[in-house]
């Protein structure tokens, strides 16, 4: 709890006016998520200490780098923050060791948490060191940046869309070290991205924006599955499942565990107990009131109904339900909803078409 | 060449020089508020530092020679401070030509400041480096070409000024009589062979900055990094 970050911010620019305050987990990814226009950047400059904004609060465990209540105001520079920009943003007069080197330097060695040679591994950047920035490949020039910033210890891990300058080629290469970062290291970041699939695989808190106010911020499968978000949210209705790969079948199949259940896929190649997240749509949840034993759907799991949202696209409703603690979503007619007289608490069968694997 | 030309030349090199660097430690704070103050005195600061573009030297020189001289309020403090009066002497010219050839410092210089924009000093701050820091590790390196061109440029302008030196400086060999003033004199004189060594000099070391300039100028390299 004590490490929790609180941000609250009241920023007003010509029309534009953001008004958040949130408490994010003091560890994983927590993701920024919304349109553009809808406030993610200015969130995520206000924090950076870019920008300073009055009656605002921000505050990192014990740590305060804002409190305009009391006038703190830390400037960038003091703050450990690592700050990951849309453009790799890499100085062009340095080489990219100089580039690694540049934050690191500026800390006593006590205060040091990387060394540069690990980092570089880690990120596959070891053979460019000698380079200069110029000559990088825009995946290359995005993770030597995400180094540099990890070198200089941050508390906190800043990340503006660091992927939407890559095409998507690099982007399925990239995406691997970010989920490396968010494995092996235990450094809090914050995530801005308008992309779902990159939320869906990165994000342990999501927080949804949408015209500089947050419309929902809790831990992603509980806040995907809510469904009384503004339309532009519930459009592509969907959970992710935090699973892991537990066994391998006969005929083929891999058996996913989550804390609700387990679920079957086509068999993986990965190594049993890695953590696999999986993606859900509403779309593809339809509901039985008995148990059905002759289907050829092959995930079919006990649940609960929690929520009913009739308010969604015409003539279907958008169902929450629970397996064990973990939410799930449906899209149903509302005639079957009416016909099959689906009520709050009431204990249904899902069936799960179409499980899709985030890798 | 005789040895009053020898002088002159060597007097024309020493002022270009000191005002050159005058200029660099002018030019550059001045350069850097202009490229990032949002003030609504900005328009105003700098079409003062450009005037000297499109004044008459004679007119630069006038007000400079009234300023400096002994009833003027600059002549009255360096009277009062034991320094004497400071047209027609060495250190007049110097102040005299640090003024005519600010805009060609600070512009180049403003202009390269102006280019880097705020992110890589975004990143500097980012990675714990204080203002001060990221202005010599971040700014400075960055718009070396600024400087490079700035520099070229006031030294060059420096060496060709001519008005500005007659009205402030007069001609007084050793002193104040530099390359251009000589010209003048050797031609008054009808000494034209003399005057076209010097002139030709002249003509072939503008020449050659400008070659430099134009040839090496890594502004637009820089570009879209």
């Amino acid at each position: 709890m004590s490490e929790d970050i609180r941000a609250c911010f009241h920023v007003s620019r010509g029309d534009f006016r953001l008004d958040v305050d949130l408490t994010l987990p003091g560890r994983g990814v927590s993701a920024l998520f919304g349109p553009s226009g809808s406030g993610k950047t200015t969130c995520l400059r206000a924090m950076a200490g870019f920008d300073r904004a009055p009656d605002s609060l921000f505050t990192i465990g014990a740590e305060i780098w804002q409190n305009e209540a009391k006038g703190i105001f830390v400037p960038t520079h003091q703050r450990a923050l690592g700050y990951v920009f849309q453009e790799a943003s890499l100085f062009p007069h340095l080489s990219v060791r100089r580039n690694l080197e540049f934050g690191q330097k500026r800390m006593a060695v006590a205060e040091r948490r990387f060394e540069l040679d690990a980092v570089a591994d880690l990120l596959s950047i070891a053979t460019l060191l000698e380079r200069m920035p110029e000559g990088l490949s825009g995946g290359e020039r995005q993770r030597v940046a995400i180094a540099r910033a990890l070198l200089a210890a941050p508390r906190l891990l800043l990340m503006d869309e660091p992927l939407s300058g890559l095409d998507i080629r690099r982007k399925q290469e990239f995406l691997p070290y970010l989920e490396r970062l968010h494995n092996e290291l235990s450094i809090p970041v914050i995530y801005v991205s308008h992309a779902p699939d990159e939320v869906a695989r990165l994000a342990d808190h999501l927080v949804l924006l949408d015209n500089g106010r947050a419309v929902a911020s809790g831990p992603l499968g509980e806040t995907l599955a809510r469904i009384d978000l503004p339309p532009a949210f519930a459009d592509d209705a969907e959970v992710v499942l935090a699973t892991t790969l537990s066994r391998h079948e006969a005929d083929n199949l891999s058996q996913l565990e989550f804390e609700g259940g387990c679920i079957r896929i086509g068999r993986r190649p990965e190594a049993l107990g890695s953590r696999l997240r999986c993606r859900i749509q509403a779309s593809d949840v339809s509901l039985a009131l008995d148990q059905p034993r002759t289907s050829s759907i092959l995930n079919i799991l006990p649940a609960t109904i929690s929520a009913i949202s009739p308010n969604d696209m015409p003539g279907y409703v958008l169902v929450q339900l629970r397996v064990g603690a973990i939410p799930l979503l449906a899209r149903i007619t509302e005639r079957s909803c009416r016909e099959l007289r689906i009520a709050i608490g009431q204990p249904v069968w899902a069936q799960i078409k179409a499980v899709a694997l985030l890798a | 060449m005789d040895n009053a030309d020898l002088g002159a030349v060597w007097l024309t090199f020493k002022l270009a020089a000191v005002v050159t660097a005058l200029l660099l430690l002018i030019g550059t704070p001045i350069a850097w508020w202009l490229a990032r103050t949002r003030s609504r005195l900005k328009g105003v600061i700098g079409a003062v530092v450009a005037l000297p573009l499109v004044l008459p030297p004679t007119v630069l020189g006038f007000y400079l020679l009234v300023a400096m001289g002994p009833q003027g309020p600059v002549g009255q403090l360096t009277g009062a401070l034991g320094l004497g009066v400071l047209p027609f002497t060495f250190p007049g010219l110097v102040i005299a030509s640090v003024f005519y050839s600010l805009p060609f410092m600070v512009q180049p210089v403003q202009n390269a400041f102006e280019a880097i924009g705020e992110r890589p000093l975004e990143v500097a701050a980012t990675l714990r480096a204080s203002p001060w820091d990221r202005f010599w590790t971040v700014a400075v390196p960055l718009a070396r070409p600024g400087f490079l061109s700035g520099a070229m440029l006031s030294f060059a302008h420096t060496v060709g000024e001519f008005g500005v030196v007659l009205m402030i400086g007069g001609n007084i060999p050793d002193r104040t009589r530099v390359v251009s003033v000589q010209i003048y004199d050797h031609v008054e004189a009808l000494e034209y062979a003399q005057a076209h060594w010097l002139a030709g000099g002249m003509l072939v070391f503008s020449f050659l900055v400008m070659l430099a300039l134009y040839s090496f100028n890594p502004l637009g390299r820089r570009a879209n990094q």
